[in-house]
């Protein structure tokens, strides 16, 4: 599998070398947001406000993490990837006015992201879901963290990453969706295995 | 004189329980049970796909650093549940639902544990993973002067995709079948495969439901249910689903579920319930036994 290291922030031109199947490893600066997140960026955007974070050429990671405080400022517990799907309402968007070049979560993405990846330059990445120790340590430290009053799951961190992955690529800027060929391919066995169980 | 020396011997027990509470959450979150690792493990092993191949060895070095490093295997460490057995002579009775909430609030810092507790109408986050009917405790009476409680720490992924669904009674088994086979191509890459199903049967929508995450969360993997017809069930419904290819984490795989745990009660003839609960591949349980001395252990 071929394996990239991409520091942020992230060219067009790198995004657009990447393959599904390949894997990533990226340093720089990784941005969390979950669903009140996302429904807030869009707002902002609608609004004419300035977000609180450039995610141009940046990184977007779908983790509520578990933090502690520590010192004057955060410690990263555990921060591994959740659901990707819930937050398909608002990515295409997302990537289209901020000008994010890789997601990051796990679970797959829709139609509607995976048209916006190959339009503006982006990619889905998947990080194994639940394996938040092994993220928390490539995140060096936390930056800051903005839009508290979400609730820390929900709030914007701002982490500095170093070699965070292994992440694959689930969507590319080709048109392809790993997860949802996946899918679709167990969807044709569906008639195939119901009739070894009996059914139909 | 006789109620005031129980109520007095009860409130010695909220210091022990709260103690038993946090023991046993620190376990969970931090050290799989061994039938879960097993499986883990085997799959690994036997797994040909690469990137699938690649995501169980992440969730087994996830598992060794986690213990090393005592941290939470997962950031999401759930919603907290309690399955508890307590004896009509446990002497702390009148206190373990307060134990059990100050137990909670005490891990959340400690541990710490995320704040996941989420009012669905206003929004707000007490910060501490209690709030209205949560922690949910599930009381069981049972003869004797211990008390049991299995906590489960309980993801959010794999939940968001629990299914019920009400087939039509003629359809019998085959209704069962059904429902869990599109049930799991539904939850596609969702719920952190490889997952254990839980399914549970009849009863009606709340029983089934019960059931259904008791197998899912409860039941040890590599368990056989005790009913050789339903076991056989398990078995069949195993390689059915895993015949779909959905594998670790929806890349492809021969993986994607490490069991199928079936329970049933029986039905109103009008309805045939079938409830169908996902438990991620981070099953997190750990067991407190409180003795009436006021003596603990936590195993898994």
């Amino acid at each position: 599998m071929p394996t990239y290291y991409l520091e942020t922030p992230v060219s067009e031109a790198d995004v657009r070398k990447l393959r599904v199947g390949d894997i990533v490893y990226v340093s720089g600066i990784m941005v969390t947001a979950r669903d009140a997140a996302h429904r807030r960026i869009m707002e902002y955007v609608r609004e004419g406000r300035e977000l609180p974070v450039d995610l141009r050429g940046g990184v977007l990671y779908h983790c509520g993490p578990v933090v502690r405080r520590s010192g004057g400022g955060w410690e990263v517990v555990a921060a591994g990837p959740t659901t990707s799907t819930r937050m398909e309402l608002y990515e295409a968007d997302v990537i289209r006015e901020l000008g994010v070049r890789i997601v990051v979560g796990k679970g797959g993405m829709g139609k509607r992201t995976m048209e916006a990846c190959r339009e503006y330059g982006a990619v889905y990445t998947i990080f194994t879901g639940g394996a938040a120790v092994l993220a928390s340590n490539a995140i060096k430290r936390v930056v800051k963290v903005e839009w508290l009053d979400l609730g820390i799951p929900e709030a914007l961190w701002v982490f500095e990453v170093e070699n965070f992955g292994p992440l694959l690529v689930s969507i590319d800027t080709y048109g392809r969706n790993l997860t949802a060929e996946v899918i679709e391919t167990a969807r044709k066995k569906r008639e195939e295995v119901f009739r070894k169980l009996g059914l139909t | 004189m006789i109620v005031v020396l129980s109520s007095s011997r009860a409130s010695e027990f909220l210091d022990v329980i709260r103690e038993a509470v946090v023991e046993s959450l620190r376990r969970a979150v931090i050290h799989l049970p061994p039938d879960v690792r097993d499986a883990l493990r085997k799959a690994y092993e036997n797994e040909d796909s690469g990137s699938a191949r690649a995501q169980l060895k992440a969730i087994l070095d996830n598992i060794e650093l986690a213990e090393k490093l005592g941290k939470p295997i997962c950031q999401d460490t759930g919603l907290i549940l309690f399955f508890v057995r307590v004896g009509y002579s446990f002497p702390g009775l009148p206190v373990i639902e307060k134990a059990f909430i100050e137990g909670v609030r005490e891990a959340t810092e400690e541990i710490p544990l995320r704040p996941n507790t989420v009012n669905p109408f206003t929004g707000k986050n007490p910060g501490d993973n209690t709030g209205r009917y949560v922690p949910f405790i599930h009381w069981e009476l049972v003869e004797g002067d211990d008390l049991e409680f299995t906590v489960v720490p309980k993801g959010g992924g794999s939940e968001a995709v629990a299914v019920l669904k009400m087939p039509p009674p003629g359809k019998g088994v085959n209704g069962v079948k059904e429902a869990v086979v599109d049930a799991v191509l539904e939850a596609g890459a969702k719920p952190c495969p490889p997952t254990v199903v839980g399914v549970g049967v009849g009863g009606g929508a709340d029983i089934a439901t019960i059931l259904a995450k008791k197998a899912a969360c409860l039941r040890k993997i590599g368990t056989r249910n005790p009913d050789p017809e339903i076991a056989g069930l398990e078995e069949e419904l195993y390689n059915a689903i895993n015949e779909l290819g959905i594998g670790a984490m929806g890349l492809g795989g021969r993986y994607t579920v490490l069991a199928v745990h079936i329970d049933y009660a029986h039905r109103h003839p009008a309805t045939y319930p079938v409830a169908i609960v996902f438990q991620c591949w981070a099953l997190r349980r750990a067991t407190a036994i409180i003795k009436s001395d006021g003596t603990y252990s936590v195993y898994q």
